[in-house]
């Protein structure tokens, strides 16, 4: 689903004037990653507390956002099961940013037939949506969160390694790379030491935005009870659980996960499209 | 009889800037004259040439007239506005590569504008493309070439052919040489005063080239941050220059006359569009500027004894002398 | 080169990722712990008839690449196996749940075009308000999972409203369309502002064009400009999403039919992996890869219609 245009020259001006919206996101991530970190510590109750005489009860002083058909409190579920649906996503982006940078940069600097054998694994993973690749792996191995995860790395990898691949060639090109080839340095060491780290704002940027594609995928398997184990708390399943009572005329317990998915993505989308703005207007 | 084009105190604001783009132009062009536009890049010489067709960006606001054989484009209808476009006013662009669609075919950018309006059939509009193209030396073949199989010399050519597709009383050619390469710009130019000769259109030129504009054109407008600081009959401007600004042009400019002299770069920069401008907007850089310069803008003043050239200069006189001395 | 040419070494460069992509589906079943007979049989009652039968029925007594290949023989000639879970053809299940599945897909596929272009123009073209406004909606569109929209949708038109029905796929043309609504706008939802985003921006670089100005100061109206000059050359950009566009809309159904009980392709997808019927997995992916690059095929060969000064080959690249 990583449909990814870092470059858009019409939005850079426009974008500059929305402010307030970048900042709105920027603060709404920083504030669900503080909920999962701390979730432990700030949910009011057991998110597996089954409270049968509170079933689908809308908001009270015990259960401050309702609770859901099995009587479980929605907020503590939601702050716990932010962990593991931030987890995954983050396992998915360090793992496709890692090699993907690994195998980009290795193909551009090295040429030859790396590079060659590297485009046409490329064109054969684009071939995958990345959720059909997670579907594939957990028929073999069963559902869970690493299987999964692994898929989703694979299919994002090729995305990371081929915007790797064009800016380590441009960056190749500058004469600062010719000086200390001259002066003796050795290219692991000037990849490590300067191309890498001169690249990497443009390549963090698009890892942003692939975080929320990434969440959007996760989310999706959990909802098909394939992604984590059935009792965790995980906002995808909360979906899946809320569907009953949303039928029965009780949608809050379902519309409350859905929309922390779905500010969650725009936020992580915004601040990344952000970013990856500001790194293309210093580049010009 | 009515001025092709006239100009009256043009003003031009943009969003986000200080001061107007353009502050108080007034220019003037009679049927069949060639008047040319000079100034560096900045100095709002395009957006002059624009407003004529009324291609303003987007937010612009425009005070004063913009006459075209009496009628003020500014005040035009959309019909209006459309009739001039269409027929009796047309641009030549700078850079035919950007200014023509690469993805159709030349004969469709020759006769779109007249076959789109419903000025000439489908039938007619081509074969007065055939016709254009041969004038501007090409063949009629090119009607079915794509841009990109063409060379840019080519490729103003077909601009300069389109530019005459609706019989235009007037022609804006802004900086049509820049893009080409030397040997393409001279005929390029030779080809525009040819056909303005031969279709009896008014031009104006708009260039950075001060020996360009003297060649080619009967009078001289100077632009300098959104004002003309000079205009008059093209030797005289070139021999007696009455602004510091436009001897400062001629000092910068090559000349095949004075091999060896050295070439006089012009300190500073213009000034900034984010800045508020009191007074003369070259004092900052002009070695005659006085306290005057900096606190009065300088008015439009003739020359002794030659009415058709004037310059917004506190110090014109001093500037002759000077030149005397020398 | 010439068209023909060029048409065939696209064929052969397809068939041979498709063929990478059936190795990968077919190898898949190996990276399993356990033997695959276990594995084919999990969870079933593994006596030892049943044993036999499914060594016999994939040979799983012959080498790797004897098996590949037989599989791959057999799939030419349409036979995608037997699932285990249904005990039937492969290729019978899915022609049952084709029908709905394509209608569903089409429908969306209309609206992401219609709704796409149609957003992705206005706000390019009318800026201001509604363009910001166009673009904060497809920026939550972006955001928002197939299987979220779904739940909303159903929540609030179905369940809450009553307008349209919560589950099934309906008998007969107008009846299906009217179950299949809801799903589709579901479907199409993420892919509707993605076509917008690449849509709009591609259109505001062809505005921001030189001849753009050109074609205005030349009197040529202003609906002919932005049909002929801007329309026209973003078109390019806006065709290379197809390939893309048509894979998510087909993996997509697994959520959708899946929210609607909707007994399509998708549906078939999500039961097959939870039951562990590997046969039926790899069929239907298969089925989406295949359509994938199909699709990006025709992107491919339309491509030098759309671009005539590009050569052949030469696109700028998905995604």
């Amino acid at each position: 689903m990583t449909l990814a245009l870092t470059r858009r020259p019409g939005l850079a001006r426009l974008r500059a004037a929305r402010q307030p919206l970048y900042l709105a996101c920027l603060g709404f991530v920083l504030l669900v990653v503080l909920a999962a970190l701390l979730a432990p510590w700030i949910a009011p109750s057991d998110p597996n507390a089954v409270d049968l005489g509170n079933v689908l009860a809308g908001p009270s002083a015990g259960h401050l956002l309702g609770a859901d058909t099995a009587g479980r409190d929605t907020l503590s579920r939601l702050l716990i099961g932010a962990r593991t649906s931030l987890i995954g996503p983050l396992g998915v982006v360090v793992f496709s940013t890692v090699a993907g940078v690994a195998v980009g940069a290795a193909a551009a600097w090295r040429g030859g037939w790396l590079d060659s054998v590297l485009s046409r694994s490329t064109e054969l993973v684009f071939a995958f949506p990345g959720l059909l690749l997670a579907i594939l792996i957990v028929t073999v191995y069963g559902e869970g969160l690493l299987a999964p995860v692994l898929a989703l790395a694979i299919a994002y990898l090729p995305y990371v390694s081929r915007l790797t691949r064009s800016l380590v060639l441009t960056e190749r090109e500058r004469p600062y790379v010719a000086a200390y080839l001259v002066q003796g340095h050795s290219s692991v060491q000037i990849c490590l030491r300067h191309v890498i780290p001169n690249i990497a704002p443009v390549v963090l940027a698009q890892s942003t935005v692939n975080f929320g594609y990434a969440l959007i995928d996760l989310a999706g398997l959990s909802y098909l009870g394939l992604g984590v184990p059935a009792l965790t708390p995980d906002w995808g399943r909360m979906v899946f659980d809320g569907q009953t009572a949303i039928q029965r005329g009780y949608p809050l317990s379902a519309i409350l996960p859905c929309l922390v998915i779905v500010l969650t993505v725009v936020a992580f989308n915004v601040v990344g499209e952000r970013w990856a703005d500001q790194v293309a207007r210093r580049d010009r | 009889m009515t001025r092709t084009l006239d100009i009256k105190s043009l003003r031009l604001r943009l969003p986000d800037t200080a001061r107007p783009v353009l502050d108080g132009v007034d220019l003037h062009i009679a049927a069949g004259e060639t008047v040319a536009l000079v100034g560096e890049s900045g100095s709002g010489k395009t957006l002059t040439s624009r407003t004529v067709l009324r291609l303003l960006p987007k937010g612009a606001e425009t005070e004063g007239e913009v006459d075209v054989a009496g009628e003020n484009v500014l005040a035009m209808t959309p019909q209006q506005l459309h009739a001039l476009r269409t027929g009796r006013v047309a641009m030549i662009f700078q850079d035919p590569r950007a200014a023509i669609n690469p993805l159709r075919r030349v004969g469709d950018f020759l006769t779109e504008g007249v076959r789109l309006t419903g000025t000439l059939s489908e039938q007619d509009a081509t074969r007065r493309a055939g016709e254009l193209l041969e004038a501007v030396g090409l063949s009629g073949a090119v009607l079915r070439h794509y841009p990109g199989q063409m060379s840019g010399g080519m490729l103003q050519r077909v601009m300069i052919a389109a530019a005459l597709m609706g019989d235009p009383v007037l022609l804006l050619a802004d900086e049509p040489t820049t893009a080409l390469d030397v040997t393409s710009q001279a005929e390029v130019v030779a080809l525009i005063g040819e056909l303005k000769e031969r279709f009896g259109t008014g031009l104006l030129f708009v260039t950075h080239d001060l020996g360009l504009a003297a060649a080619i054109s009967d009078r001289v407008y100077v632009m300098y941050a959104g004002r003309i600081v000079e205009t008059g009959p093209a030797e005289a401007l070139f021999a007696d220059p009455r602004h510091p600004y436009t001897r400062a042009l001629l000092d910068a400019s090559p000349r095949l006359i004075e091999p060896g002299r050295r070439l006089a770069a012009i300190d500073g920069q213009p000034p900034d569009l984010r800045q508020e401008l009191t007074g003369c907007p070259f004092a900052p850089r002009c070695r005659f500027a006085t306290g005057l310069c900096t606190t009065q803008a300088p008015q439009p003043q003739a020359a002794p004894g030659a009415p058709g050239h004037l310059a917004a200069c506190h110090h014109s006189d001093r500037l002759a002398e000077g030149a005397a001395d020398a | 080169m010439s068209f023909a040419r060029f048409a065939a070494r696209r064929l052969l460069e397809m068939a041979a990722t498709l063929l990478g992509a059936s190795f990968v589906i077919f190898g898949a079943m190996y990276l399993a712990p356990g033997d695959p007979a276990s594995f084919l049989l999990s969870g079933r009652s593994a006596s030892p008839a049943a044993l036999a039968a499914i060594n016999q029925q994939y040979h799983l007594d012959d080498p790797f690449f004897v098996r590949y290949f037989r599989w791959l023989g057999q799939l030419l000639h349409g036979d995608f196996g037997r699932s285990i879970e249904y005990r039937t053809d492969v290729s019978k299940l899915l022609a049952d749940r084709l029908p709905s599945t394509l209608l569903l897909v089409a429908m969306a596929l209309v609206l992401v075009v219609a709704a796409g272009l149609a957003l992705g123009w206005i706000g390019a073209v009318r800026g201001g308000a509604v363009d910001s406004t166009i673009l904060v909606t497809t920026t939550v569109a972006v955001g928002t999972p197939s299987f979220v929209a779904a739940i909303l949708l159903q929540g609030l038109f179905a369940v809450r409203l009553g307008w349209f029905p919560t589950s099934g796929t309906g008998q007969g043309f107008g009846d299906m369309v009217w179950h299949l609504t809801l799903p589709a706008i579901a479907l199409a939802l993420y892919l509707i502002g993605m076509l917008a985003r690449v849509t709009r921006a591609a259109m505001l670089e062809q505005l921001g064009g030189e001849h753009v100005a050109v074609a205005r100061s030349r009197g040529v109206p202003e609906r002919q400009v932005i049909w002929r000059h801007v329309l026209r050359n973003a078109l390019g950009t806006v065709l290379t999403t197809g390939g893309l566009i048509v894979s998510t809309l087909i993996i997509c159904t697994v959520l959708v039919e899946s929210a609607f009980s909707i007994g399509g392709i998708g549906q078939l997808l999500e039961l097959a992996t939870t039951t562990k019927d590997f046969p039926t997995v790899q069929a239907i992916s298969l089925l989406i890869v295949g359509l994938f690059m199909t699709v990006n095929l025709i992107v491919d060969l339309l491509f030098p219609l759309v671009d005539p000064t590009v050569t052949l080959g030469a696109r700028r690249s998905t995604a």
